[in-house]
């Protein structure tokens, strides 16, 4: 896309000519095209293609009838789920369940499972290991909040899934990085494919996997897998890429295989930057795994999601606080493995080789025994759990007996003067003349190619009937990335004039990416009740983020000397935020706002369990109803919409980053 | 460092030739073959980039000697460090023959390369290319590993080598634990584990501070006045190249504009280029007693080696002798240095 030209007008015209053209041109049939021409505002009933209805019966299709000679579609999904199924049992087993003999209710425990100490203390050992002792410290607080607060059996639930998809994430994600880095063809095809896969909200593949899988903890860890892959097998490439030339010359030289090469040389080389990846599978997982509760996953994404569903507000805070405590242990313990690199090897026996492996096996033995005369040591005591469930209850109730006139005006003035006008005002345009607008930014901003994707992306959702539902999806997540700028903008221009204010902000906003999407619903809920403004105090709460995040980037990205310089020629503070700073850091920013509209669309489609009427609750249906095509076309509209944002906005950034002369556009 | 004659020492061309390179290119871009073939005798650096391509090494013609330390000397971009990939074919040439021992290292199949690579060739790289994983042993015993040799037997190998260029008591570490010039040293012990005829230095000092460098250089000869590999050693550094070699290349823009023993070059320089390196080099350091001996007559006390270079003979002119005799490699005298030849180097320059 970048080295399409970019066009300028004719000679003679102002540059905003053509804007101006196109402009009246939409306006007119915006007022008058109506009566003239109907299907430019609504896709005739008749005339929508049945996407969904194909989908949905190539997919029955798949599952019953296809075959490849020596194997049917079926026995390939039955294959990959017993793949997945056996090593998921044995972990469940040890973390939760212990092993039986029997099935069902009739079940007979043979061993019990890990002693909840044996298991802190492990998780602890290891973080002994990977980063001393305060890295030790914080995993066994994490583990002892999650058994204090009772969530210890949906946590290894969780626990053992992640467990499983994470290898196997991992290993995936490698095997695919290679082999792109390896064959070019590889690498071009599989691109666009993880573009999707990233960028498809997650429900909508939810819904086939349900289809191919059947419900349960197997259907979640695939689901799982595709959602943490991508970020491994582009890491992955990309570390391969970057290994400095010498030592590829250096494994020729000393005669390598091509295996030899690979595994001795090239993957070794790159552990640093992979273990990034093995990191970015870890919390993909985690977060993936709590969503695809809703398909089976079980574990403390259903407490989550059961809790929402009874709004029972405090019990879902402290399943997700859990969550979040999950994901500090692993996200930290990763960090720190990644970060420890290799040590010199200490000379002695198996026992002085591995201390911590030793210990480690040592408190599983020893916990086990006594937990069998002992029940505390096996099972944390029930006497001594906390619940804060209730007070957080009384909370809410107390603020909603209280405040509820003033919550309820603040929530009708912003949906009567905001968000309704808005909504009718996107609802009443002929997609004909949004496709031309987005056409001709494209256009101008990246050339003919972006312009003819613009077009056609925004025509495939419009002929696919879901260009009602579209709008509201762009009119929900429009505002909502409004406002999330309109607070990550200042918030990140103070946070990176002052270090300590950043420090603080900086915990605020990992802390809030940590959570798991679904908790954001809960207060909002409580207080509002369900409707488009709750959803939209979600999404912002979610999207803010990435806009404080890159705002404070990009701002402190920028070259001190200019600054300087700046301050030299005796620019006030102001002058040199506006005219300096905030120049500089735009594509930074831009780059920020883009994030922010991802997040704000992988957001939206959670909202759906609040009753919201766009895109994301076409794909909730389709998830309940297990009709694969309906959501998958939800889902791709979505995704489309995504598209549409992602490339308008690297174009424009690339397009401020050439004129200021930084360089190539990054990420 | 070497007591042969290089240029008497071969009178078997084969014999004393290890590695000769013969018309050989090297274009990068698209379907450089083609446009190589398309352009013949009309291959200047010009039309190539015309084309679209980069000529990266042009019509290269050299031979490398055995036993020889043959350094190819050129400025960043000259194409030095592809011509030494060529060699090692790392990177396969446009057009031209590379002959290793005689053999033509362009037919080999990929077997016989992984081959010939595992035994006969070793290769120490500008950033010393260390595996970040493995610890120095680990990194030394590498090359073996790769054969399949049993751990017992590399190990041992690979002490032998740490210890050779004096690491001895290191093993253990990892490479980042190391300086600059140790990890060199790593590298340099590595390339020699599997004991190859033919060693490739690919700039292997450039990367260290100037007293390290110096340091390293004189470790090197000393290693070299025991192994006698036969060295191709990349530069960019023309003190470094008058110290080291018994030849060298001088490569401009991808072509050799001049080869020859140090003493040629810094005489006979052949072109501008040739000579602004060249002209800051003292003579007397260079220069060899053969070269400006003249008949015996007369007699003279003292004597000196042919190949020494006339700054170390000059010392024996202290003592008001107006001759130095200059004797051969077995004894026998050939000529006389005289006072003011040598003085008039010392002072000229």
């Amino acid at each position: 896309m970048a080295d399409a030209p970019v066009l300028s007008p004719p000679r003679g015209l102002p540059r905003w000519a053509g804007w101006g053209i196109v402009l009246l041109a939409c306006v007119a049939l915006w007022l008058w095209g109506a009566k003239a021409a109907p299907w430019a505002f609504e896709w005739p009933r008749h005339a929508t293609i049945p996407a969904a209805r194909w989908i949905t019966a190539f997919t029955k299709w798949l599952l019953n009838d296809a075959s490849f000679g020596l194997f049917t579609f079926q026995d390939l999904t039955r294959f990959i789920a017993a793949v997945i199924d056996a090593p998921y049992r044995v972990v469940l087993s040890v973390l939760s369940t212990g092993f039986l003999d029997g099935q069902g209710s009739a079940a007979v425990q043979i061993t019990p499972p890990l002693a909840w100490i044996a298991v802190l203390a492990s998780f602890a050992l290891l973080g002994l290991w990977a980063g001393g002792r305060g890295l030790a410290a914080l995993v066994a607080a994490c583990f002892l909040f999650i058994a204090v607060f009772g969530q210890w059996q949906s946590a290894m639930v969780t626990l053992a899934s992640i467990l499983v998809a994470v290898p196997l994430g991992v290993l995936g994600g490698l095997m695919l990085g290679i082999l792109a880095w390896r064959h070019r063809w590889v690498s071009r095809a599989i691109r666009p494919v993880l573009d999707l896969m990233q960028t498809i909200p997650v429900f909508a593949y939810l819904v086939p996997i349900l289809f191919l899988f059947g419900f349960g903890p197997t259907a979640a860890v695939v689901a799982t897998l595709i959602y943490a892959m991508p970020p491994m097998t582009r890491v992955t490439e990309l570390a391969l890429a970057r290994v400095p030339s010498e030592l590829s010359d250096l494994g020729h030289m000393v005669g390598c295989t091509r295996r030899q090469m690979m595994w001795r040389v090239m993957v070794p080389s790159a552990r640093e930057a992979l273990m990034v990846g093995v990191n970015q599978v870890i919390m993909l997982s985690l977060n993936m795994v709590i969503i695809a509760s809703m398909i089976g996953a079980g574990g403390l994404g259903f407490d989550v999601l059961s809790a929402l569903r009874r709004l029972d507000f405090g019990a879902g805070l402290e399943a997700g606080f859990a969550i979040v405590a999950l994901a500090v242990a692993l996200d930290r313990l990763s960090q720190a493995a990644a970060a420890r690199g290799r040590r010199p090897a200490v000379p002695g026996g198996v026992v002085a080789r591995h201390p911590y492996l030793i210990a480690a096996l040592a408190v599983i033995v020893v916990a086990g025994v006594a937990g069998l005369l002992i029940p505390a040591i096996q099972s944390y005591p029930e006497a001594l759990q906390l619940s804060t469930g209730t007070f957080w209850s009384r909370v809410v109730e107390w603020i909603n007996v209280n405040y509820f006139d003033a919550l309820e005006a603040v929530k009708n003035f912003f949906l009567l003067n905001l968000l309704i006008p808005f909504k009718r005002f996107l609802l009443g345009l002929p997609w004909l003349g949004v496709a031309a607008l987005l056409a001709f930014a494209g256009l101008r901003l990246g050339g003919w190619r972006l312009a003819l994707l613009n077009a056609a992306l925004v025509t495939l959702i419009a002929v696919t009937g879901q260009w009602e539902k579209a709008m509201i999806t762009v009119y929900l997540c429009g505002i909502s990335v409004v406002i999330a700028m309109l607070i990550g903008l200042p918030v990140g221009i103070l946070a990176a004039n002052s270090d300590r204010l950043w420090s603080w902000v900086r915990v605020i906003i990992d802390t809030l990416q940590t959570l798991p999407s679904f908790v954001y619903l809960m207060p909002a809920v409580m207080l509002f009740r369900v409707g488009d403004f709750t959803a939209m105090i979600a999404i912002v709460a979610f999207a803010v983020a990435p806009a404080i995040r890159y705002t404070v980037l990009g701002l402190k990205g920028v070259d001190p000397r200019l600054i300087e310089a700046g301050r030299a020629m005796g620019c006030t503070e102001g002058q040199i935020l506006t005219r300096i700073r905030l120049k500089l850091a735009l594509p930074e920013i831009l780059l920020g706002l883009n994030q922010t509209i991802m997040f704000a669309l992988s957001m939206l489609v959670i909202t759906a369990l609040v009753g919201t009427r766009d895109l994301g609750q076409e794909v909730y249906i389709a998830l309940t109803k297990a009709d694969p095509g309906r959501g998958l076309v939800a889902g791709l509209a979505v995704a489309f919409i995504a598209i549409i944002a992602d490339r308008m906005i690297h174009a424009g950034a690339g397009a401020a980053r050439a004129r200021l002369g930084l360089g190539e556009a990054r990420a | 460092m070497n007591d042969d004659d290089p240029a008497a020492a071969a009178p078997d061309p084969a014999e004393g030739l290890t590695l000769q390179c013969r018309h050989v290119w090297k274009l990068f871009g698209a379907r450089a073959d083609e446009a190589l073939r398309d352009l013949g005798d009309g291959a200047t650096a010009e039309a190539i980039v015309a084309r679209g391509l980069v000529p990266a090494v042009r019509d290269v013609n050299l031979s490398v000697r055995r036993g020889e330390i043959f350094v190819i000397m050129g400025l960043s971009g000259s194409g030095k460090s592809t011509l030494v990939r060529l060699m090692s074919r790392l990177i396969e040439p446009t057009a031209g023959e590379i002959l290793f021992n005689g053999q033509n290292l362009l037919t080999a199949s990929d077997k016989e390369m992984v081959e010939m690579r595992r035994h006969k060739m070793g290769m120490v790289f500008q950033h010393f290319a260390l595996l970040p994983h493995l610890s120095v042993l680990g990194n030394v015993a590498f090359p073996l590993e790769v054969q399949g040799v049993a751990r017992a037997e590399r190990e041992a190998r690979a002490r032998k080598m740490i210890a050779l260029v004096g690491l001895a008591g290191r093993e253990e570490a990892l490479p980042r634990q190391l300086s600059g010039g140790q990890q060199q040293r790593v590298g340099i012990a590595r390339s020699l584990a599997v004991e190859p005829e033919l060693w490739f230095l690919d700039e292997p000092f450039s990367a260290l501070d100037p007293l390290i460098r110096r340091e390293m250089q004189d470790e090197f000869i000393r290693l070299q006045s025991v192994l006698k590999k036969t060295i191709v050693f990349i530069t960019h550094d023309f003190d470094e190249a008058i110290r080291l070699a018994d030849r060298i290349a001088i490569m401009k823009d991808g072509e050799i504009v001049q080869q020859g023993t140090p003493e040629e070059l810094v005489l006979n320089p052949a072109t501008d280029y040739v000579r602004e390196f060249t002209q800051a080099v003292p003579k007397a350091k260079v220069v060899r007693a053969e070269s400006v001996m003249v008949a015996a007559e007369g007699a003279a006390t003292a004597t000196v080696g042919a190949r020494t270079v006339i700054a170390d003979a000059a010392p024996l002119f202290l003592d008001g002798a107006e001759a130095v005799a200059v004797t051969d490699a077995g004894g026998a005298v050939v000529g006389h240095l005289r006072r003011a030849d040598v003085t008039r180097l010392l002072m000229g320059g």
